[in-house]
């Protein structure tokens, strides 16, 4: 059953078509695969998904609810939604602590006014940097965490967003999270996607490395040109001639 | 003694003007140049219910909290439309307005004449005519709003302002509506800015435009990126400094004939270096 579906998405910069009239679906509690060449549509895609820029035709449909053509960046994880970005963007003059607490705080701008982080915050926070092994950096700003440790954090970020407190996201898209990381790094993200489908959640991954793809992924999903090109399990659609072509070049 | 007594009262009248703007600028990174549009709004509505209607001094706070708020909101709500350096020229543009208006809506202001005979107030036989009563007066609000900017920085929402001035697209994806946040903490700290102005208009007396000006939400400014943006020990820190600052160049022995000028170009010039070797401000905690 599929948790999320586009439905002729397009969006185009200038007159130059980023997304193309794209259908397709993700599988609830699958991890997917979103590969293609650079420019091929993928972050465009999740950008539109998330808010981050806005559709120009067609829709999306979560957990086969209303048809959504518009949706603003706060609202999307009130479907349960949520993100990482392909440039890693956090709060870099806040201690590392600091941005996993923010995103398990309230929304409202009252409530959030009366209430300071409690224990429960902190042991969510702890499990998270734990996870993620930045537990001992918890006090530094995030500014000066190294390229493969800022990644990490934002991994943490979202992984606190399957919390059972308020927002408890299902969907994650992660953007490109394995890019620019050693391997004993790649290895604690692998074990966090694989945490996250554990629990049922649906992973939509943009990634470059198809070793990783193949390892990690139940289905992918690849675009040209803003466009589908082929999808299906990953041995069989990353064997299509047309596949070789478009994406690696073979 | 009366003199140090009267700095005493400016440090803590633009203590409270600092820790207003740093809510805005330090923590939530909204670079507003309007502070003293509210500041003198304030001291526009004490003025004129305690010269035309002999209204109470401490209800005058209050009233003028209300109308700096419901101002605040509308200017507010325009600025949340701009991002960046168009925020901060847009509020240069509504400082210039609500200047604008104190100075030509003479049937209200009286216009470039001011209004003179501000009543200083009177609380249980206290008289704060008396400065070292007004003093401890303004000392008891500054402690106020500084507990407050506390409360508020050490809460979920002062988190939160952080983080949209760190990257508000980021927290918006996370659940914040941050249109919200953003004009709350900007009318909080209007009307906190116009707490000082009533405080500043019983104190002098008198009220005119001159006060309100452009340059004053620069000195307001000055103040918290000097002393450290988003550290409220900082923006009081800068509020002494700059208040004393001018006042102890008096005594650096200048000749007479350009002692004004020279007073202007070292201090001036003091900014610049601290500028130069410590951008973040004395104790700050973010760097515009």
């Amino acid at each position: 059953m599929n948790i999320l579906e586009t439905k002729k998405i397009t969006k185009h910069f200038d007159g130059v078509y980023a997304v193309d009239g794209l259908s397709v679906g993700f599988e609830k509690g699958k991890i997917t695969g979103l590969i293609g060449p650079n420019g091929s549509g993928k972050s465009t895609l999740i950008n539109l998904l998330t808010g981050v820029i806005q559709i120009d035709g067609g829709s999306f449909v979560i957990s086969s609810k209303e048809e959504i053509s518009k949706i603003l960046p706060h609202e999307v994880s009130d479907y349960g939604i949520t993100r990482t970005f392909q440039e890693v963007r956090l709060f870099e003059q806040m201690p590392v602590l600091d941005n996993i607490f923010v995103v398990l705080t309230k929304r409202n701008v009252f409530s959030s006014l009366f209430e300071t982080h409690k224990k429960f915050h902190l042991e969510r926070a702890e499990e998270v940097l734990k996870k993620v092994d930045l537990w001992e950096k918890r006090n530094d700003l995030a500014k000066n965490l190294s390229y493969g440790q800022r990644k990490l954090l934002e991994i943490g970020r979202v992984l606190a967003m399957s919390n059972g407190f308020g927002d408890d996201s299902d969907i994650f898209f992660l953007d490109e999270p394995f890019a620019g990381l050693f391997p004993e790094m790649r290895k604690i993200v692998i074990g966090v996607i694989q945490h996250l489908k554990e629990q049922g959640k649906t992973v939509i991954l943009v990634e470059h490395n198809i070793d990783i793809i193949r390892e990690l992924c139940d289905h992918i999903i690849v675009l040209d040109n803003g466009k589908l090109l082929a999808e299906g399990i990953p041995n069989d659609v990353l064997s299509k001639r047309e596949v070789m072509d478009a994406y690696l070049g073979e | 003694m009366d003199y140090f007594v009267h700095i005493a009262i400016l440090i803590g009248i633009y203590s409270i003007l600092a820790l207003s703007l740093n809510l805005i600028v330090g923590y939530t990174g909204l670079l507003s140049i309007t502070q003293a549009a509210f500041y003198g709004i304030g001291a526009y509505v004490t003025a004129i219910l305690l010269t035309s209607f002999g209204m109470n001094f401490f209800l005058s706070i209050v009233i003028g909290m209300i109308i700096t708020g419901v101002v605040s909101l509308a200017i507010g709500y325009v600025l949340s439309k701009f991002d960046g350096d168009y925020f901060a020229l847009g509020s240069f543009g509504f400082n210039i307005i609500v200047y604008s208006i104190f100075l030509n809506w003479q049937s209200l202001t009286r216009g470039p004449l001011g209004i003179p005979g501000i009543a200083k107030p009177v609380l249980f036989n206290i008289d704060f005519s008396n400065n070292f009563y007004f003093l401890i007066m303004v000392a008891v609000f500054a402690l106020l709003v500084y507990f407050i900017s506390q409360f508020i920085t050490r809460s979920s929402f002062g988190r939160v302002l952080k983080a949209i001035r760190e990257d508000e697209k980021a927290i918006e994806v996370f659940g914040y509506n941050t249109l919200f946040f953003k004009l709350t903490i900007f009318v909080i700290g209007a009307m906190i800015a116009s707490i000082a102005g009533a405080l500043f208009a019983s104190y002098i007396t008198y009220v005119d435009p001159t006060s309100f000006a452009l340059s004053e939400s620069i000195f307001i400014l000055a103040i918290i990126i000097l002393g450290g943006l988003a550290n409220n020990k900082g923006a009081v820190i800068g509020a002494v400094c700059l208040v004393i600052l001018p006042e102890a160049l008096r005594f650096v022995g200048f000749p007479s004939d350009i002692a004004a000028q020279m007073r202007q170009v070292t201090y001036g010039l003091i900014l610049i270096l601290l500028m130069l070797y410590r951008p973040q401000g004395l104790i700050g905690e973010y760097k515009l």
